[in-house]
């Protein structure tokens, strides 16, 4: 997978980057037991500091999707789910807030928008396996 | 305890009458990247020339490798790498020969980290220093200092005028100059996208004082931009921990630091429900710390 980050942007880089990898996780293009970049190698690879990748990380280790092998490296991890159910909705619905300003400004209604979703949702979870 | 690459103490200069450093307390351990950034004018170089040793303290002290600047002799300047902006190059050079003359003068010179500096920035030793351009004689500098090896790096402003691909060339350059993880960097530059890539601290000067120093994810999420319709004029608008306050359009803009019930409380007040609440991103905390609107805020510290 290819990671890419931009500066000056609303997102913290190290969010960026935790934000690429969760995401392939949801969509399949990295898979449990996958391993991700050394740190300093995707931050040669970014051209950042070394900090910033060290920081995605271990967010990424505090929420459950990496798992660090001391020695070995950082792995995608079997226990998905370390959020409450509080915490897991506030995160959900940030991402629909902006589904629903967007299907707004195209002119989409409520339920073309909820068929499509669910049309893509099958698609993509048909290609990521569990 | 890490040992400390840079101290400064109570840091005071004066030119004339005129107070360009106030009272300024830091240290930097060894194995940072410290950003340091300021309007012009707010003091930066001349806090880079202090530690230099090249420009004395009215009152307190500094200090580089654990050594006073003020008597930084031969041995420790060996240690010690500085670049500025037009950094002084005989033009008529070619940058073999700038190297030679160079190297004689340090025992630790690097000539393999020269070529691989010199590639990165897409300069042939061949060349005559008078035809490169502005980006390539910047990383003749940095290449300069860096084959010797220091173990600090100060680099005041070194990408005033570059293009991109210089400027990640320099950016690639500082960060492997790091990467054995016992060095330092001081890097003073106007450029947010470069800071918020190479560095892991931030220090924002205005007026000849350290209003932020801060690791720089701490900083980012310490911050929040508050908009709302505002009736009220805005200079007369008091809001605990405001950073700086802006008009944009009919709303408000405010940027608070450590905001919490009370912040949404007294901005329920002024705007109703016409409050909203953002993230901030790194340029907006920085430029609401350089602004000219800035209140009283508190200082910020790691």
């Amino acid at each position: 997978m290819r990671y890419r980050i931009v500066a000056g942007s609303n997102v913290p880089i190290f969010r960026q980057i935790a934000d690429q990898i969760g995401r392939a996780v949801a969509t399949g293009d990295l898979k449990i037991g996958d391993s991700v970049p050394s740190v300093r190698q995707l931050a040669r690879d970014l051209v950042i500091n070394p900090n910033t990748v060290a920081k995605a990380y271990s967010d990424l280790v505090a929420s459950g999707v990496l798992e660090n092998q001391p020695g070995r490296g950082y792995f995608i991890n079997k226990r998905r789910q370390v959020f409450t159910k509080t915490e897991r909705l506030r995160r959900l619905d940030e991402t629909i807030d902006l589904l629903i300003s967007q299907s707004v400004a195209l002119d989409f209604s409520a339920s073309e928008v909820l068929d499509r979703v669910k049309e893509l949702f099958t698609q993509k979870l048909s290609v990521a396996p569990e | 305890m890490s040992k400390l690459a840079i101290e400064a103490k109570n840091l005071t200069r004066y030119f004339g009458t005129k107070p360009v450093v106030q009272q300024v307390n830091f240290t930097i351990p060894v194995g940072s990247v410290v950003g340091l950034l300021g309007l012009n004018g707010a003091g930066k170089s001349t806090i880079i020339k202090m530690l230099m040793g090249m420009l004395e303290p009215t009152r307190g002290s500094c200090s580089l490798l654990g050594v006073e600047s003020t008597s930084l002799g031969p041995n420790e300047r060996s240690r010690i790498g500085y670049t500025i902006e037009g950094h002084f190059l005989y033009s008529g050079m070619t940058v073999r020969a700038a190297e030679t003359l160079q190297a004689d003068c340090f025992p630790k010179w690097d000539s393999l980290l020269f070529q691989t500096t010199l590639q990165r920035f897409g300069i042939s030793p061949h060349e005559r220093i008078r035809n490169l351009s502005r980006g390539q004689r910047a990383g003749i500098s940095i290449a300069l200092t860096l084959s010797s090896q220091p173990e600090l790096l100060i680099l005041d402003d070194p990408s005033l005028g570059l293009d991109p691909v210089s400027r990640r060339a320099l950016n690639e350059t500082i960060l492997s100059f790091m990467e054995p993880g016992d060095r330092t960097v001081l890097l003073s530059s106007h450029m947010l996208d470069d800071i918020e890539r190479v560095t892991d601290r931030v220090m924002i000067m205005t007026e000849g004082r350290i209003v932020v120093d801060s690791s720089l994810p701490h900083f980012v999420s310490r911050l929040s931009v508050w908009t709302c319709e505002c009736s009220e004029p805005l200079d007369r608008v008091q809001i605990a921990r405001l950073v700086s306050r802006r008009q944009v359009g009919r709303n408000a803009s405010f940027v608070i630091v450590d905001a919490d019930e009370m912040t949404q409380q007294e901005l329920h007040r002024l705007g109703g429900n016409t409050v909203r609440q953002e993230e901030s991103t790194f340029d907006e905390g920085v430029m609401a710390y350089m602004s000219r609107n800035r209140s009283a805020a508190s200082l910020m510290s790691i």
